[in-house]
């Protein structure tokens, strides 16, 4: 690690005498969104030759601890910072929303080929582990003239802190009184039964792997490794298969507080998604290098503008124009309060070895 | 002069040693500070996990590290054993090298690739065939009750066998081939047969470079993550059945303490480290005793 660094570096310092400086930013967190975020960082560096952007993608709970400790320039996570979290940072963070994500119940059943319908008081029974068996009147109700087998279901969650364990569980409570008194919402809880993976690739690899099994991950997940997901009820009334256009449905509805720090889980519209989410970029509001500010800054509003473009040819659902407008507003009122920083501090052109 | 350089070279390494084992004890004390302080001593009996609370025991954790490693060793001292004997006592030399050097091989495997292969062949294996019989044949005894999952204690205890089992054949092996020939020599011509000299003679000649392959192993197997973690199912509860899915202290520790947040949380994972080590230097300190007591009774060394 450190070895690769001295390299970075130095390859840094070479290119800087040849050709112009580089600033590196270095973010971690969500694992979710990371395909778009790489994307994002590496088509941003071909326009702007002199910002790179490293991403690690070690969780939401890692992103938080990350721009906590101040480890990293900029966090990322599926879940807002608690009032707790943000009580324990030493300056102040700011939310943005990037792109929008669902979180889809996913399921091996030997001899079932149809695509499942969940309720959600039907799931919370599942993972609470009072359903026990496919075959169980409530699965049953929600999907007539599927034959179930009657063995056990086997439940299987994440053990690691992770973001898509928030927004799951934050559903369940908000759809099961019971799971709320029980075991709560957050990014690791105590689960009442089922077995653990570790990340979302180790979760996914269970479920494929145990026949009679039923998760939860990131819809991308789901997909690429073409594993059945069911539709969920929402709370029209409505299953719905989670895609881009009902987790877009969920986000529309929402009113949006000025700190951006909002849950759209079991959201009203009638073809809106019940389990989806925003994933947001932890941005401290004070960096103390003014250059990497300023390109933290303009590449903020790149990926509110281009950004937002790419987003949707990587099946992640792009924001609604209203939150983009409003994050711009946050963005301008951001720069403006860094830029008169940077005056104060004069500001070299040319930072060599920026880390 | 050089001596005097020697012996001050020889004792600073020796010191650095000492020092990297105080700064170890000192830095896990520090960093479970906040958790010891809170849960104190009921730490060790609590079996609640509940990371939303903040509350949390070791119990689970303590007791699958254990679990898994008694039938891991229960598992693989006799292979191990047995196998060393054969390797240098019976087989003949080429044989003997032959799979001695396939054996350290196997040693010589990273911890994830076992994991996988647990995964793709064993887990399956113990779900579909080894599990559904253990439960028909011996499923009165509380042991073998429960789900027939593929994956828990059983399953990481077998993974945990075939890894120790390089170590204990190796280090056995090497220790019976050093017990003198005129040892064995002596047994044959008082009329001792075969199997009287190797079990009567050899073994309990080598009886210490064999139990201190045993604890070689047992020692990896306590600290085991990566294979363990990939089949014992991350769950912690307590379960007589071995059947069922656990966890250990080691890969609690490696799937949740990067992104543990909050104070007491990562206290909380680092006092179980601090567990981990207390139970491997108990243990150590059990099996210095033993290979004390079995010296004493006169073992020829």
């Amino acid at each position: 690690m450190t070895k690769r660094v001295m390299t970075c570096g130095m390859m840094a310092a070479a290119a800087v005498s040849i050709a112009v400086a580089q600033v590196k930013i270095n973010a971690c967190g969500a694992t979710f969104p990371e395909p778009v975020y790489e994307k994002w960082f590496s088509d941003y560096h071909k326009a702007h030759n002199d910002v790179q952007i490293n991403y690690t993608a070690n969780g939401s709970g890692g992103g938080v601890k990350g721009v906590t400790d101040g480890t990293v320039d900029f966090g990322a996570s599926d879940m807002p910072m608690t009032d707790q979290e943000l009580g324990a940072v030493k300056g102040k963070i700011l939310h943005f929303p990037t792109v929008l994500g669902a979180v889809v119940p996913m399921y091996n059943v030997p001899g079932v080929t149809q695509e499942l319908k969940f309720s959600g008081p039907t799931l919370a029974g599942i993972f609470l582990g009072t359903i026990k068996k496919w075959n169980d009147k409530a699965i049953a109700a929600d999907n007539p003239g599927v034959k179930f087998p009657s063995d056990d279901i086997m439940v299987v969650h994440r053990t690691d802190s992770s973001g898509t364990t928030f927004i799951f569980t934050d559903y369940l409570s908000k759809v099961s009184p019971e799971w709320k008194s029980k075991v709560g919402a957050a990014k690791a809880v105590s689960w009442p039964t089922g077995l653990g993976g570790n990340q979302s690739a180790g979760v996914t690899g269970l479920v494929k792997q145990t026949p009679d099994s039923i998760s939860y991950v990131e819809l991308i997940y789901a997909i690429q490794n073409k594993i059945g997901y069911g539709l969920v009820k929402n709370k029209s009334g409505e299953f719905v298969k989670a895609s881009m256009d009902t987790v877009s449905e969920a986000a529309a509805g929402v009113k949006m507080p000025d700190d951006f720090r909002v849950s759209i889980t079991d959201a009203a519209g009638k073809n809106a998604y019940p389990i989806s989410s925003f994933t947001w970029m932890l941005i401290p509001s004070h960096i103390p290098d003014a250059n990497k500010s300023k390109q933290i800054h303009a590449f903020l509003a790149w990926m509110l503008a281009d950004g937002q473009k790419i987003a949707p040819s990587l099946d992640f659902a792009p924001l609604p124009k209203a939150v983009v407008e409003k994050e711009q507003k946050q963005l301008t009122s951001l720069a403006s309060l860094a830029g008169s920083a940077a005056h104060a501090a004069v500001t070299p052109p040319i930072k060599k070895g920026a880390r | 002069m050089g001596d005097r350089i020697a012996r001050l070279t020889a004792l600073f390494f020796a010191c650095v040693l000492v020092a990297i084992v105080i700064l170890l004890v000192y830095e896990l004390l520090w960093r479970s500070e906040p958790a010891r302080a809170k849960f104190g001593w009921k730490f060790l009996t609590s079996s609640e996990w509940n990371p939303v609370n903040e509350d949390f025991g070791a119990l689970p954790f303590l007791y699958g590290t254990v679990v898994t490693s008694v039938v891991a060793m229960l598992l693989s001292i006799p292979l191990g054993v047995g196998a060393a004997i054969f390797l240098a006592e019976l087989a003949p030399p080429n044989v003997s090298n032959g799979l001695t050097f396939v054996i350290e091989l196997l040693a010589a495997i990273p911890s994830v690739i076992y994991g996988l292969l647990a995964i793709f062949t064993l887990v399956p294996l113990m779900r579909q065939y080894i599990e559904p019989f253990l439960k028909e044949t011996l499923g009165f005894l509380p042991f073998f009750q429960g789900p027939a999952a593929g994956v828990g204690y059983l399953t990481a205890g077998l993974v945990l066998a075939i890894m120790t089992v390089p170590f204990i054949i190796s280090v056995s092996r090497e220790s019976l081939l050093a017990v003198p020939r005129e040892q064995r020599e002596a047994a044959l011509a008082l009329g001792a047969t075969r199997w009287e000299t190797t079990w009567q003679i050899v073994v309990p000649y080598a009886k210490l470079g064999i139990l201190g392959s045993i604890f070689l192993g047992l020692a990896r197997a306590l600290g085991e993550t990566m294979a363990v973690t990939m089949v014992i199912g991350n769950v912690p509860a307590v379960h007589a059945s071995l059947l069922w899915p656990g966890y250990t202290i080691a890969a609690v520790i490696a799937n949740e303490f990067a992104e543990a947040g909050g104070k007491i949380y990562p206290s909380a994972l680092v006092e179980l480290g601090l567990v981990l080590f207390g139970l491997t230097i108990v243990i150590n300190g059990v099996a210095r005793m033993m290979i004390v007591a079995t010296t004493k009774k006169g073992s020829g060394r």
